[in-house]
């Protein structure tokens, strides 16, 4: 991991990775986005509802995956100080809380009528709901921290205990009785038949392809930041001289 | 500084550890004491072991039984049993019922106990389960197009 410390390193691998992944991703994506909508069969008892499976589950499976990058970037940070796990928290943020959303957003829209309501207060919901808070809260303090200069052992720390809530989001079915049903996808098998499940496994693989890129075009956009900033610092040293600086 | 950078990452690392432990306990022993609350409804089950005060709003969820659903002389109030292989209670609805709503799935039901034993439902919700079929299995049984779910995920 280290190896890739140094930020020109990085750059030079994110540079044919980024649109890899980009371009992968879409293509994957709008696959499974047509097989969903035009192709997949309906389902016995649903009958067209469901497939706005195929948003929904990548959706809440990256709101997951997004906040797991955090708590991952987040251990880098405490323990080894890796030079580029706050930019990778940071990078995973948006795009989380932005997939996070999605899948309440869609979740909610196919409640009403597979149950017959958009929400209600269960397990499952009220935990995903926490889970984008706690982006919005994790996006505010790691702004506030890299414009304010404080140190970014604070987001990560908040990372790190927000990955509680991940386990929750997970067993909530299992736990208590709520109204959204257990998983259909265990390590023991499928309770979904091949029509979805392969639909399903593409789109997923393709948003998160495409979770991966976008995490790597905010990575170098913030990287880029901080060095105009400090390009921008080192010529105010200049014009200024050793004398105090004018108010830039 | 007198440690080496191996040890004050050991460090750092055990601290961490330690604290997450902490923080999964606390977190663990919370869930614990919800155990009951954090329910969204009772079962079947529930209800004969502790059977709650008539007129107390709660949810009740379970199977709709085979064979159980009656539609009223009025054409709009429902009587069937909600079972979960243990308990059974009896529920009258009056409304307009859920599309997802049929003998055999999941339902849960918001309302109260009467004196009578019977649940009057105020509000009906679909529950549906884990199971993913396309139509055209639509006439095997439960168990056949299950079988024919495993077939086509294997």
């Amino acid at each position: 991991m280290h190896a890739y410390a140094n930020p020109a390193r990085f750059l030079k691998l994110a540079r044919w990775l980024t649109p890899a992944l980009l371009w992968s991703g879409l293509l994957l994506t709008a696959g499974a986005m047509i097989y969903g909508l035009a192709f997949a069969p309906a389902e016995r008892l649903q009958g067209e509802t469901v497939r706005i499976l195929f948003i929904h589950v990548p959706s809440v499976w990256l709101g997951m995956a997004g906040w797991t990058t955090i708590a991952l970037a987040s251990l880098a940070e405490l323990v080894w100080r890796h030079p580029l796990a706050a930019l990778a928290a940071r990078g995973a943020a948006m795009p989380g809380a932005a997939f996070t959303f999605l899948g309440l957003a869609t979740g909610s829209i196919w409640g009403r009528p597979a149950w017959g309501t958009w929400w209600v207060w269960d397990g499952r919901l009220t935990s995903f709901l926490v889970l984008l808070f706690l982006f919005l809260g994790y996006i505010a303090l790691a702004q506030a921290v890299a414009r304010e200069g404080g140190s970014s052992r604070v987001p990560a720390i908040f990372g790190l205990v927000g990955a509680v809530n991940i386990p929750i989001i997970h067993f909530s079915v299992l736990w208590w009785n709520s109204l959204h049903q257990p998983p259909s996808i265990t390590t023991g098998g499928s309770a979904m038949s091949g029509e979805f499940l392969s639909g399903l496994l593409v789109a997923v693989l393709g948003f998160s392809l495409l979770f991966g890129a976008v995490v790597l075009m905010r990575m170098r956009a913030l990287l880029a930041e901080t060095q105009a900033e400090a390009r921008l610092r080192r010529r105010a040293m200049q014009a200024g001289g050793q004398g105090e600086l004018a108010d830039a | 500084m007198s440690n080496s950078p191996l040890k004050a990452k050991h460090q750092r690392l055990v601290l961490i550890l330690l604290a997450f432990a902490a923080l999964i306990g606390a977190t663990l022993l919370a869930i614990y004491g919800l155990r009951n609350q954090a329910s969204y409804f009772y079962v079947p089950a529930d209800i004969a072991a502790d059977p709650p005060a008539p007129g107390q709003a709660i949810r009740l969820g379970g199977m709709v039984e085979e064979g159980s659903l009656t539609t009223a002389a009025d054409g709009v109030t429902v009587t069937f049993v909600v079972q979960d292989g243990e308990g059974r209670v009896p529920v009258t609805f009056t409304g307009i019922l859920p599309d997802l709503f049929v003998e055999g799935s999941g339902v849960v039901a918001e309302g109260s106990m009467d004196a009578s034993g019977t649940f009057v439902a105020t509000n009906l919700l679909a529950k549906h389960d884990e199971n993913y079929m396309p139509r055209e299995l639509e006439d095997m049984s439960r168990e056949q197009a299950r079988e024919k779910v495993a077939e086509t995920t294997e």
